[in-house]
């Protein structure tokens, strides 16, 4: 039977030849990580359970990055629960702060991620991965447990959608875009349990920070993993990255996909989604009304990456923020950080009014760093809009990409760069 | 088992930062979670609830973040299940590992009021509405899901695959 890319992965990882939609396996699992919100009930539920060691002290991976550096004592806490556990049981790899950086960032550049793997993450967004070619999906702390105990996740295989790129973006368009897109036209459930994967020449005009970007989103719609096929773009990427060797997936041609979705990037133009959902999406030509904003924030797994600074900073070179507008940028990793400061962007940040902070998932999920008090309006470059998401219930989120918040922060209002 | 419950029903697409609210996740003691549970969309829901009482909601609930605080807040109310019309994955799966029974069942979503009182028995999977006297079978789930069911949560079925080898 001919297969989808994720069937394949999967197949591999159970040992099989081949898989079909709905079938039951159990895949063993070459990495599985989470972070400092979800370690804590996990670490209770693995101590509980009696288990003695984790499978590989390699292969499973803290990331302290949601209330870190710690936003109040409980948090704290929870960070130290989670850092105590990573010394009882010798963990490799535990990501504190100055290490660390917002995990689904962080880990492809640490070279943790290869095409052909098979990840879970206790954290929703852990699908990001999947650019790389990898499947990867997001889990809660029990499964997560499960994992560190025995290296396995148990699943369904999943159905899955195609969606077809052709074209090359305009100016001003992004991966964000293209994902903000995808979400409005299938709704937030529109991939409920199934897999999606990218293809289409129009892939080889997204750069592989706008590949994370849409990968990221895809959670949004309710899949359990988007994929990207690996190309010239994911290996260079990976050079110098990725020691080891890695096994490279193609859909077999007449693979049976769900439905085929088909977008020209060509015709796309920025997109923003509205409040409270992120299916809410409209282009930014038809937004008629002047929406304004109290505070931009330039965060996330989803839009904090170099070229999202880069971006960004090209649009407030010698501008300031308006009066008024509270503007935050995270960059996601210490290593984008420090290059963001070589190349001069930090200073456009600062110079242009901006408030630049150590790498955090802080703002966008509203934990700390930038939380709304209630009716005000924010621009975000994260993920999620959902109400009471950045603070209070009845603060409005939108969402867009790093250049129409560059964009808006210097007009006041949502306005395309 | 045979639950029986008032229903506090909500949307589609009810979120899990709905559920349990960002500000709660410093915080993993289920008890301190419970005055918090569904405080993003109904402020009062902890204070009303009973032991036993059912949520009832659309397509998609628990859709967002993998914070398994959301169904673990749901739990610490005593809430005897969770009918929807579908559940986001992740939300779906965490409610199965730590033992919150949920089941699927569109039709009767649909027919029932807030405030009305269902009888669900969790083995046939059959909900019954008293004020109606209507019946429902909701879906059934996965054999290895099952498993889990059977097992009263994923912790306990790693002990016993454990035991078993």
């Amino acid at each position: 039977m001919p297969q989808t890319i994720t069937q394949k992965i999967l197949a591999k990882a159970c040992g099989k030849r081949q898989v079909k939609p709905g079938d039951q396996i159990e895949i063993k699992l070459d990495l599985t990580m989470t972070n400092d919100v979800n370690a804590p009930l996990a670490i209770e539920a693995f101590e509980k359970s009696g288990s003695k060691s984790v499978f590989d002290a390699d292969k499973v991976l803290f990331v302290m990055d949601h209330f870190s550096p710690a936003k109040d004592v409980d948090s704290a806490e929870q960070i130290k629960l989670s850092r105590n556990f990573a010394k009882k049981y010798d963990l490799t790899y535990f990501f504190d702060v100055g290490q660390m950086g917002i995990e689904h960032v962080l880990l492809p550049e640490k070279g943790f991620v290869k095409p052909g793997d098979c990840i879970t993450g206790g954290d929703s967004h852990a699908c990001t991965y999947g650019a790389l070619g990898a499947f990867s999906t997001g889990i809660g702390s029990t499964d997560f447990a499960y994992g560190m105990a025995t290296g396995k996740f148990k699943l369904k295989v999943p159905e899955t959608i195609k969606v077809e790129l052709t074209g090359k973006p305009k100016k001003w368009v992004s991966g964000k875009d293209v994902i903000l897109y995808l979400i409005g036209k299938i709704g937030v459930k529109g991939a409920l349990d199934q897999a999606i994967e990218f293809s289409g020449p129009g892939i080889r005009n997204l750069g592989i920070d706008d590949r994370f970007t849409i990968a990221n989103m895809v959670v949004e719609a309710g899949a359990v993993n988007g994929i990207f096929p690996v190309d010239e773009v994911t290996k260079d990427y990976l050079e110098g990255k990725v020691k080891e060797k890695y096994q490279v997936f193609e859909p077999d041609k007449d693979a049976h996909y769900r439905k085929t979705i088909k977008i020209n990037l060509g015709l796309l133009e920025p997109q923003v989604a509205f409040p409270s959902l992120p299916e809410n999406t409209k282009p930014i030509s038809k937004i008629k009304q002047r929406i304004r904003i109290d505070q931009v924030v330039l965060c996330s797994c989803t839009n904090a990456r170099l070229s999202d600074l880069r971006v960004a900073a090209s649009i407030l070179k010698g501008k300031e923020v308006a009066k008024g507008i509270r503007f935050i940028v995270v960059p996601a990793t210490q290593m984008i950080y420090k290059q963001a400061i070589k190349e001069g962007l930090i200073d456009v940040f600062i110079d242009a009014g901006c408030a630049v902070s150590t790498p955090t998932c802080g703002p966008c999920a509203g934990l700390y760093m930038g939380v709304l008090a209630s009716k005000e309006v924010c621009l975000s470059t994260g993920s999620r809009n959902f109400v009471g998401r950045m603070g209070h219930t009845q603060a409005k989120i939108y969402l867009s990409s790093p250049a129409v918040a560059a964009a808006s922060g210097v007009k006041g209002y949502i306005s395309r760069p | 088992m045979i639950l029986k419950g008032k229903v506090f029903k909500y949307p589609d697409n009810v979120d899990t930062d709905q559920i349990i609210p960002t500000p709660y996740l410093n915080i993993f003691v289920p008890s301190l979670l419970a005055p918090h549970a569904m405080e993003g969309i109904d402020e009062t829901f902890a204070q009303k609830v009973q032991p036993g009482d059912i949520i009832m909601a659309g397509e998609n609930f628990g859709c967002g973040s993998s914070r398994e605080h959301a169904p673990l807040s749901i739990k610490a109310n005593g809430v005897g299940c969770v009918v929807a019309k579908s559940f986001a994955r992740i939300f779906f799966r965490n409610a199965i590992n730590i033992d919150l029974p949920i089941l699927e069942c569109p039709e009767a979503v649909d027919d029932t009021k807030a405030g009305d009182e269902l009888k669900v028995n969790l083995k046939t999977r059959t909900i019954e509405n008293v004020r109606t006297k209507k019946t429902y079978k909701a879906r059934s789930f996965p054999e290895y899901i099952q498993e889990i069911i059977n097992a009263g949560g994923l912790m306990s079925y790693l002990k016993k695959e454990a035991k078993h080898g």
